[in-house]
């Protein structure tokens, strides 16, 4: 829950009973969701099927976030020091002991859950534990945000750098696919793609989270309602990709507006459970709705894209020509892949046009000042619900599009690709990038999509390895690798300016 | 006001804001019991009254933040109209009755910049100018006008204060004191007819004090807006404003110039309350202490 640091830091401490309330209701509203989603499992045993319950499982995973959200009250009540020692013991002193002796298999979902919690105990204590010392130290108000000068330095110089090196990686990235031709080397071709479509996930999440300050665990259900849009548009109906692109935009973002509306008094982990419950939601009706979304078997024969009419197939139809055939080439499927790492090169790259440029207009400022102090906002004339729905929606479109691409490159969508870890992947990509920064995005989805790729040969240890490297990252950097902001709008010539003087 | 006596020259001290009857209870407590007053353009109207009294809740009333239990909140436009702020959202009330405030903590943005707090007041005018975005997003000639509009108003301020070597920086690095300061300006950009501010000389030293009171006559004088000053420090209070209004208990006990309520008897009872002077917290002593000698 760092992501909601700054909101809850600021908050009074509680006396114990109101914790243990406060506690409690958590854990109940966590309970009610979970109990669809944990509490029953449908097994097939040959012919039958039957449902199993899990209500063992059920509760011990409430009782987890019980605890945890009772830490988290007592954090905030001027125990972040102890917690943050206690918690990082355990949850570090697990690691080496699960690398020496590895968990048996019928509990590693417990083991790691609770890990999964207690880390994040750590972290949030930590983060608290520093904030409280800097205060102490005489630095007023903003603690959090990153006052250490020496992250601050690093901000600034890879802000620095990224304006001259943005150039230069947008060029590798633009004759990246022909290398890759020459050396016939597919699998960078699908990195490139997949890690392509990640950052544009991260872009478009960072607008909800980064700018605006809204914890969505549920962006997936935008990328699902994207792919499926495509998916139903193309295949009932015979429209084409880039004829489908908007309409699926629209849809997506209009399932942004759906989910905004019960979400706007919410704030923090509240927020975030129910977003995690809107994504499954998405997900479980796309299983259940055989007649549209072809249920769990999901919907094939997706239409993959054409270049410009020209498809690419080994060969045409009568009448037709195929790319290979219009340019005179020997038909490879290097084309096609080379063809979708374009478009969804483009699709980012339009995602982070948008996103620079609406950080500079008013609807961009007002959802930073949204996530910095929304009552102040609400004196100042600014419609708080208007403008979260709007970071809702337009975060939203951003993953549909994704989402068409996605439908289309897989040319088979099915709802197993949308659960839950990929909300929790894109969440990470923009909480480790450090929130609101773009080029973070990049830096984070590198690491975290590239990393398990080479990570490859620890083999069972890849994530436990991938998950320690990135508790380390957030207790190094609670606010992301780059948690860098510029001003949007200077007057002396921006901070540097200003500093010269 | 009949039609007869619609003077050519516009009074500047025209009633701005009449409170009539307002009440307040939360549950079983009645923060605000039955209170009016009027406020005036260009006038200082300071709102005092013991820690409790109910001065935040009758801001927290007039901002939209609360639903008043009873009362009517009448605020008045030079061109005649009115707006009854009690049936109005809290951020239509800054954005069109153009009510601006600050809080007893301070409530800045404190990872944007100076600058950046003071265009973020300005949301409104820039949403039209950029077309609701769309304009915006292709740095049309209206929006990029309009935005410079913007940081010009922003830097008239900030000279007045004289933050204005300081504006790229976050707000949230500034001193206590430029924070309190940023805050007012930050409200005068949404270009409001009545500024209600709350406790704005809380925590500054006797410099930074004198400043505020040179601020706030400025913005009385120069730009004619009504001003609601809830204050503790009475010296503050005796020196700038034109009129007080005294609250106790979520009562008014005494309404009128500083001269009239400072020889109040029920102010100063309230003050004194039935305690001996000896057991009063320090803070009411020494508010005690300006009253009588002031
Ligand atoms: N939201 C609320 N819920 C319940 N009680 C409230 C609420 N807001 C204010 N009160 C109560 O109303 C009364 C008046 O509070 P208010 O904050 O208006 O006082 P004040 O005059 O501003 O005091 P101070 O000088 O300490 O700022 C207090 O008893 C307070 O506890
Ligand atoms: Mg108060």
């Amino acid at each position: 829950m760092v992501a909601v640091a700054q909101q809850t830091a600021a908050r009074p401490a509680m006396s114990l009973p109101a914790m243990v309330k406060d506690a409690a209701i958590f854990a109940a509203v966590a309970f009610t969701l979970a109990l669809p989603l944990l509490g029953f499992r449908i097994q097939d045993k040959g012919s039958t099927s039957f449902i199993e319950t899990r209500f063992g499982d059920l509760f011990y995973a409430v009782l987890v976030l019980f605890i945890a959200k009772l830490l988290m009250s007592l954090i905030n009540a001027g125990l972040a020091r102890p917690i943050a020692l206690v918690t990082g013991v355990l949850s570090l002193g697990w690691i080496v002991v699960a690398l020496v002796n590895p968990v048996a298999p019928q509990y590693q979902v417990h083991t790691w859950f609770t890990w999964l919690v207690v880390a994040s105990v750590a972290i949030r204590a930590w983060v608290v534990w520093r904030a409280e010392a800097t205060a102490a130290r005489g630095v007023v108000a903003g603690v959090i945000g990153g006052q250490d000068s020496h992250g601050t330095q690093i901000g600034h110089l890879v802000a620095r750098l990224g304006r001259q090196l943005g150039p230069v990686f947008f060029l590798i990235a633009l004759v990246m696919p022909f290398y890759a031709y020459f050396a016939d080397d597919k699998r960078l071709v699908d990195l490139g793609v997949l890690i392509f479509t990640y950052i544009m996930l991260g872009w478009g999440l960072n607008v909800v989270v980064g700018l605006a300050g809204l914890l969505d665990l549920g962006y997936v259900a935008f990328y699902a309602v994207g792919a499926y849009t495509y998916a139903v548009f193309s295949v009932k109906l015979g429209l084409n990709f880039w004829e489908t692109l908007p309409v699926a935009g629209l849809m997506a973002a209009s399932f942004g507006v759906l989910l905004g509306f019960p979400v706007l008094r919410l704030r923090g982990d509240y927020l975030a459970i129910v977003t995690l419950g809107f994504g499954e939601i998405i997900r479980i009706i796309l299983l259940n709705w055989a007649e549209l979304a072809g249920g769990a078997q999901g919907i094939g024969g997706i239409p993959r894209p054409s270049f410009f009419g020209l498809q690419f197939a080994p060969s045409a139809p009568e009448g037709q020509t195929t790319f290979a055939q219009f340019f005179n080439l020997d038909y490879s499927p290097f084309h096609r892949q080379m063809w979708l790492y374009y478009i969804i090169l483009l699709l980012a790259l339009i995602t982070n046009w948008f996103t620079l440029r609406v950080r500079k207009l008013p609807i961009g400022r007002a959802w930073e000042a949204l996530r910095e102090d929304e009552t102040a906002c609400r004196a100042l004339g600014i419609n708080p619900t208007n403008t979260k729905l709007t970071a809702f929606a337009i975060g939203a479109m951003f993953g549909g599009f994704a989402g068409s691409f996605f439908a289309t490159r897989q040319g088979f969508i099915s709802p197993e690709s949308f659960n839950f870890l990929e909300s929790a992947i894109i969440l990470a990509i923009v909480v480790l990038g450090g929130m609101g920064s773009q080029i973070g995005v990049v830096i984070a989805t590198i690491v975290l999509i590239g990393g398990p790729e080479w990570f490859r040969d620890l083999e069972l240890y890849r994530m436990l390895a991938f998950g320690g490297l990135m508790v380390l990252i957030m207790i190094w950097r609670p606010q992301g690798l780059l948690a860098h902001r510029e001003p949007t709008i200077t007057m002396n010539g921006g901070r540097a300016g200003a500093r010269a003087k | 006001m009949t039609a007869a006596v619609a003077a050519p020259l516009r009074d500047p001290a025209a009633p701005l804001l009449d409170v009539e009857h307002l009440s307040m209870r939360f549950g079983g407590l009645v923060a605000i019991d039955d209170v009016s007053f009027q406020a005036r353009n260009a006038q200082i109207t300071a709102i005092i009254g013991p820690n409790g009294a109910g001065k935040t809740t009758v801001f927290n009333c007039l901002t939209g933040f609360y639903k008043p239990s009873v009362g009517r909140l009448t605020l008045r436009t030079p061109g005649g109209g009115t707006y009854l702020l009690e049936q109005m959202e809290g951020h239509r009330i800054a954005q069109h009755a153009r009510v601006a405030r600050t809080f007893q903590n301070i409530r800045l943005f404190p990872r944007m910049s100076v600058l950046e707090n003071l265009i973020v007041a300005q949301h409104n005018k820039l949403m039209r100018a950029s077309t609701y975005t769309l304009t915006g997003l292709f740095a049309a000639k209206g929006y990029v006008r309009a935005e410079r509009a913007a940081v010009d108003l922003a830097r008239y301020w900030l000279d007045r204060i004289g933050l204005s070597p300081r504006a790229d920086e976050d707000a949230g690095n500034l001193p206590y004191g430029a924070q309190r300061r940023l805050e007012i300006i930050r409200a005068m950009c949404t270009e409001p007819r009545l500024l209600c501010l709350d406790e704005p000389a809380a925590g500054l030293n006797p410099r930074e004090s004198a400043e505020l009171n040179d601020l706030l006559l400025f913005i009385r004088d120069e730009h004619k807006i009504g001003v609601l000053l809830i204050e503790h420090d009475m010296t503050v209070v005796m020196k700038i404003s034109d009129h007080v209004v005294v609250l106790d208990y979520g009562r008014k006990i005494s309404d009128g110039t500083p001269a009239e309520v400072r020889s109040d008897p029920a102010v100063v009872r309230a003050y004194l309350g039935e305690a001996e002077e000896d057991e009063l917290p320090p803070e009411v002593a020494t508010d005690l202490q300006t009253i009588v000698k002031a």
